[in-house]
């Protein structure tokens, strides 16, 4: 494993409503090594969202990170001031997101957004930023660059108009592209292309990337390393590799078999009962309630965070026992 | 001739404005339309019994397809049999009396429910308007429909925003089933749910089915669940069927270059499992101009110039049919 590039340790986010604090994001502790593809998966409402908008800065009143450090090239990113924080936004950190034809503005057109972006962060003159912006739009595989540099977006499919996201965010040469379920909405074939070129883009450029998905298939097929997400902890992360052949969370071994595939029959299970409200979340582990191996100090406090094979991390109690 | 559901030559095309002819936009005069054929010549059959999957992605028709079965869309042309009636005539009462043996479940469960309508009056809306039903009767088979999705007595009072997505689901499977129809219609039921949600689901509707002794046409993208709960499956693009099948024929041996490319774009939860993937390039052309000849042909990776000329479903195996010039090569 490389050095990390990004490393999460006892991350806290809450956000105060009116029905009491959510504990959307609750002391977790994620390393991301330069140069891999890091999948966080989860259900929604698992933390995984507002655990990329954190890395970002971007959580928003009423949420608040309440403590923890996130430490980006060797820099908390924490402690930095807002004018700080800025200029790493869309430069060093890139972030795409689930619904592209959203994300983009709509009476700009789709070149002109990019190149806006070349402009101000690598500071290019307008011609050189023009012909980057054509040559950025020609490597996301879009056939005649030129002209869908004046096309709007709702001019564009979507798939497209992920394109033209995957190309702004990575026109800045960023070290980090955060994609959040960057192929939710779209259909197969398409995701498929999107999740090569993502693959193919971040390999080209160097980009270390973090994707956020709730799909166990697209971890699997694209992912180096993973982190299960369960009501704002992550209960387990290793390498993609160690993960689907030894799952040791009960959770993990759960999601890995309540999805249906398509290439052998099997039978379906469900994980029983529902994931738990984040506000006044069960004490111990959150998975307690649902977890057929329960014991009596589960419920007690939260267990810790063990360290198997080198790299493969898990809280749950029962693994120290069996 | 006989079976439970059939459909012969189906079309629903819709008139739309041409936007390739940007000046036509400008004169409203100007006549210049184009056509839709959402759904363009497309025949099948489902025996009592069984669950059909209908396949295919975005915009290839499957949902109207759906809707005309329902006559939620009247079909441009087309046959339509439900136990051997042809339901495309249809008007009035004999329309309102379909409609208590065929029902729909729809694919966004908040959207589908009226939010000013509590689960109690959700459930004996059907009831009310396609069953006579005295007031105890209505309180009876509210409880039971209730109680067969696995929902709690004291949900009833609730109103659609005070439910979970999964609560809302199996509010709108009660409500389809509450007539106890003979036919069910799943457009995307699973696919706005999450993965241990989905499972729930999809395991309450395979015991549902068989509980209710009733039918299913599944229609669904998503080719993992459909793969689980169906008989037969139908794979459908820009507008017809290019393939079907048998469900563990279809998904063992497909045939047609578009099924094969649609399953190997499935993402496996394995990391260990290796395929080769069939990339189809470029993307779905407009349904305004299909291409003459073979649809996939302007994508398609064995793509020969034969391929330019029409092409219907033919028996490749026992009852597994597909459209394809040269079926199995690659």
């Amino acid at each position: 494993m490389s050095a990390p590039l990004l490393h999460i340790e006892d991350l806290t986010v809450h956000f105060h409503t009116d029905e009491g604090i959510v504990e959307a994001v609750d002391g977790i502790q994620l390393l991301v090594p330069s140069g891999e593809i890091v999948g966080v998966v989860g259900e929604s409402g698992s933390g995984k969202s507002v655990t990329a908008l954190s890395i970002l800065r971007l959580i928003r009143k009423p949420g608040r990170i309440i403590q923890g450090t996130i430490l980006f090239d060797g820099r908390n990113l924490l402690d930095l001031s807002e004018e700080e924080m800025r200029p790493l936004r869309g430069s060093h950190i890139s972030m795409i997101f689930q619904s592209p034809r959203t994300s983009l503005n709509p009476v700009l057109s789709a070149g002109w957004q990019i190149e806006r972006l070349i402009r101000l962060h690598k500071k290019e003159k307008a011609k050189g930023a023009r012909e980057q912006t054509v040559q950025m739009i020609r490597q996301v595989g879009i056939p005649s660059p030129e002209r869908i540099y004046h096309e709007y977006p709702h001019q564009l499919s979507g798939g497209m108009c992920q394109r033209i996201m995957i190309a702004m965010a990575l026109a800045t040469n960023p070290k980090l592209l955060i994609a959040d379920e960057p192929t939710t909405g779209l259909d197969v074939s398409i995701a498929a292309q999107i999740l090569d070129l993502l693959q193919e883009m971040g390999r080209r450029t160097g980009a270390t990337i973090l994707l956020i998905t709730h799909d166990l298939g697209v971890v699997a097929g694209y992912c180096d390393r993973v982190a299960v997400m369960h009501a704002g902890q992550v209960v387990e992360s290793a390498s993609v590799k160690k993960l689907f052949r030894q799952p040791l969370h009960p959770y993990t071994m759960k999601l890995i078999h309540s999805v249906p595939r398509v290439d052998v029959d099997r039978i379906m299970e469900t994980i029983p009962g529902n994931v738990p409200g984040l506000i006044h979340p069960p004490q111990g582990c959150r998975f307690a309630d649902r977890c057929q191996w329960v014991m009596e100090i589960c419920r007690k406090t939260r267990p810790p965070v063990q360290t198997l094979d080198g790299d493969h991390l898990v809280a749950c109690y029962h693994i120290g026992n069996s | 001739m006989g079976e439970f559901i059939e459909i012969r030559d189906l079309s629903k095309h819709f008139p739309v404005k041409d936007q390739s002819a940007s000046f036509s936009a400008l004169n409203p005069f100007s006549s210049r339309h184009a056509l839709l054929r959402a759904v363009d010549g497309v025949s099948f059959f489902i025996r009592k019994g069984e669950t059909l999957g209908l396949v295919g992605e975005s915009g290839c028709g499957k949902s109207t397809v759906a809707r005309c079965l329902l006559r939620l869309l009247e079909p441009t042309r087309g046959e339509i049999f439900f136990e051997s009636k042809d339901l495309t005539g249809l008007k009035g009462e004999g329309l309102r009396l379909l409609r208590k043996f065929i029902q729909m479940i729809f694919q966004d469960p908040m959207a589908s429910l009226n939010p000013r309508l509590s689960v109690r009056q959700v459930l004996e809306e059907p009831l009310r308007l396609y069953e006579r039903a005295t007031v105890q009767e209505r309180e009876g088979r509210v409880l039971e429909v209730l109680e067969q999705v696995g929902l709690d007595r004291e949900l009833l009072s609730r109103f659609p925003h005070e439910l979970s997505g999964g609560q809302r689901q199996r509010v709108n499977i009660a409500r389809a089933i509450a007539t106890r129809p003979k036919f069910v219609v799943l457009d995307e039921p699973t696919s706005a749910l999450d993965v241990s949600l989905r499972a729930k689901i999809v395991l309450l509707l395979e015991e549902l089915k068989s509980a209710l002794s009733t039918t299913y046409l599944f229609i669904s993208h998503d080719l993992s669940t459909v793969k689980y709960l169906s008989d037969r499956v139908a794979v459908m693009y820009l507008g017809t069927i290019v393939e079907i099948a048998e469900a563990h024929e279809l998904f063992r041996h497909p045939l047609h270059p578009y099924t094969r490319a649609l399953l190997s774009a499935i993402p496996i939860p394995d990391p260990e499992v290796k395929r080769d993937r069939i990339i189809l390039v470029g993307e779905i052309p407009s349904p305004t101009r299909i291409p003459r000849g073979c649809r996939l042909r302007g994508r398609c990776p064995i793509a020969k110039p034969l391929c330019s000329e029409e092409i219907r479903l033919r028996e490749a195996g026992s009852g597994h049919w597909v459209a394809c010039h040269m079926p199995g090569t690659s």
